[in-house]
């Protein structure tokens, strides 16, 4: 046991022996833990520095024009007729085809959860639908895709023309994976709300409907659609579920149930045929930084509207 | 009378939305069991894989996937526990701050098959890894480091503030604070984070199939000399996962069986994710006991 009277800790460190044990643990923690939080830093700036090098690669060194490459429309990097082309508009409308829907069709269930949760029934409404959220949450990607394979698919084959596979596939199953996501965030603004502005209006005898869409839905539609822009860019870099259900073929679709690529699909499926450092394979690396460049297009829009929101 | 009218009718179509919700999850998940859990038995969670051949099991699969989550882990705790220390404790309002937690949002709404081209150029090819359980571990740790970061700067900032004042008051430094006083109080919050982030990882296909690759060689489980290449626990060996097996069972299986696989290896994953599920809050709640004496409210 140490006596009680110990003497109070010096409190700047001096020179010699009074540079104490603790002195030390101070400085070593704020060291390493800075050095952690430096680490992320540099993890993303080499990741930027990487990718762009290998996906700038193709504008400079392979000296296809950035026009022919976003807006071209046919992709055949290996030139099976004649030159090769580097077109990639079809994946890039792939890619925003099926997030846009997706968002489309999970927006108004994940409002109606979070509304549910918070306003309807808070006490087990919330009880029930916390862990149904957080458990479709953890379902992994591929399992999603194994399910769109075996019924999305099917059930779009035998209820609309064409062969199943395609945007409204990939759109349906990202829309299940992005429900959590934008219910979340919908759910919590939902509950941060002062109280104060609920009851103001059932005071001045609104039904609850009026009250929630005139009074509690303008008032948070701020961090709604920051939820669903973060589904939308989870939607937007999602590879294998989309890959598995969309058919992958390098066109435009004429119909929603005809097969189509993403940009994430291409990837996933060419990478690993490719020879790393030509310019197929570049052509690759210039779609994840397109990619790259939409996730801090979709992190910059999150920004904006969490600042609308603050004032 | 008409305003009533459309209240009832909205409440009703909000409820039913719901409902369709927890339907969606319920289905979703008695499919994968129905259709899964007839195909698992102990031979199909042992045996290896086949490529032609009717009969093929999951077990190296099964191994790599839980090996790969354990090496993740023990990258990523100590990195993720210091940065969020540092977010939490340390950081000042500033630039660097607000870098850092722009960082942290940029770095988890990255696509994981870009996470996993960089692992691919930098650790694979450049560092010269190859296709290994080590650069797949390299991998997931940024892709489950942002997770961590935050999972720990919020467990350090629920923290009541009196705790640290009396710490303070008592004349204690900096670190034996964090490392005495608040880090018991938020370690349940964080060992309840951690395990629900490890069942994100552990069905991660995307990143891993440039990176831990999409083989797994003949192991022996007898062999445990960790630098044998057919020693099962051999970091730099490549290690094809079981996300990552049910992906290419999809799209290029070849085994008759091929179908059933896939519904008995996604339900395994999925009865895991649920077990880490359960797993967590068990933990959570054990261990805010056990640290606070008191059950854990709300």
């Amino acid at each position: 046991m140490k006596t009680i009277d110990e003497r109070p800790v010096q409190v700047q460190p001096v020179r010699g022996t009074r540079w104490k044990k603790h002195h030390a643990e101070d400085v070593a923690g704020r060291s390493y833990t800075f050095i952690c939080a430096a680490l992320l830093i540099v993890i993303i700036l080499s990741i930027v520095y990487f990718v762009a090098s290998k996906g700038l690669a193709t504008f400079f060194r392979d000296g296809v024009s950035l026009g022919d490459f976003l807006f071209g429309t046919t992709w055949d990097p290996e030139g099976n007729n004649g030159e090769p082309m580097y077109g990639v508009l079809p994946f890039i409308f792939g890619s925003f085809a099926t997030s846009v829907l997706a968002a489309l069709i999970a927006s108004p269930l994940s409002i109606c959860a979070s509304l549910f949760m918070t306003e309807i029934v808070p006490g087990w409404g919330k009880k029930l639908l916390q862990p149904v959220i957080e458990l479709l949450a953890g379902i992994p990607s591929v399992v999603y895709g194994f399910i769109g394979l075996t019924v999305v698919v099917p059930f779009l084959r035998n209820v609309f023309p064409g062969q199943g596979i395609g945007i409204a596939a990939g759109a349906i199953v990202l829309s299940v994976m992005i429900l959590p996501t934008i219910t979340s965030v919908a759910a919590d603004a939902l509950a941060s709300l002062p109280r104060g502005l609920k009851e103001s209006s059932f005071a001045l005898g609104a039904t609850r409907w009026q009250t929630i869409s005139r009074v509690i839905l303008p008032t948070v539609l701020p961090s709604i659609l920051t939820g669903v822009v973060l589904g939308m860019a989870r939607a937007f870099g999602e590879a294998l579920a989309v890959q598995m259900v969309i058919g992958n073929a390098p066109h435009i679709p004429r119909s929603l149930f005809e097969s189509a690529s993403t940009l994430t699909s291409v990837i996933t499926l060419d990478m690993g045929n490719t020879v790393m450092g030509s310019a197929h394979s570049n052509a690759l690396w210039s779609m994840a930084l397109a990619l790259m460049f939409m996730t801090f297009v979709f992190v910059m829009i999150v920004r904006l509207l969490e600042r609308r929101h603050r004032i | 009378m008409r305003a009533k009218l459309t209240d009832k009718i909205a409440t009703f179509f909000i409820v039913v939305f719901s409902l369709l919700i927890v339907a969606v999850l319920v289905g979703l998940i008695g499919f994968i069991l129905v259709r899964g859990l007839s195909h698992i038995d102990w031979h199909f969670l042992t045996s290896v894989p086949q490529t032609i051949r009717e009969g093929g099991g999951i077990g190296p699969q099964l191994f790599n996937s839980l090996f790969l989550l354990v090496l993740t882990l023990i990258i990523t705790i100590p990195l993720g526990l210091g940065a969020g220390i540092y977010m939490a404790e340390y950081a000042k309002p500033g630039k660097i701050t607000g870098t850092i937690r722009l960082v942290v949002e940029v770095l988890s709404s990255f696509p994981s098959i870009v996470v996993g081209l960089f692992g691919l150029l930098l650790i694979v090819n450049t560092f010269g890894f190859g296709f290994s359980l080590f650069s797949g571990a390299l991998v997931l740790t940024i892709f489950n480091l942002p997770l961590m970061v935050r999972i720990t700067e919020q467990a350090f900032r629920s923290v009541p503030k009196e705790q640290k004042e009396a710490g303070l008051a008592l004349g204690l430094s900096k670190w034996k604070i964090i490392s005495s006083v608040l880090f018991p109080v938020a370690l349940p919050s964080i060992v309840t984070g951690t395990v629900l982030a490890a069942g994100r990882v552990f069905g991660e296909a995307a990143a891993l199939l440039f990176t831990a690759g999409m083989s797994t060689p003949r192991l022996d489980f007898t062999n445990w000399n960790p630098l044998s290449p057919t020693s099962p626990i051999n970091p730099f060996r490549p290690a094809e996962t079981l996300a990552v097996h049910i992906w290419k069972i999809n799209s290029e299986g070849l085994a008759p069986d091929a179908a059933q696989i896939a519904a008995g290896a996604s339900a395994v994953l999925v009865i895991l994710v649920l077990l880490f599920n359960l797993f967590a809050r068990w933990l959570g709640g054990v261990l805010y006991k056990a640290m606070t004496a008191s059950k854990r409210m709300g």
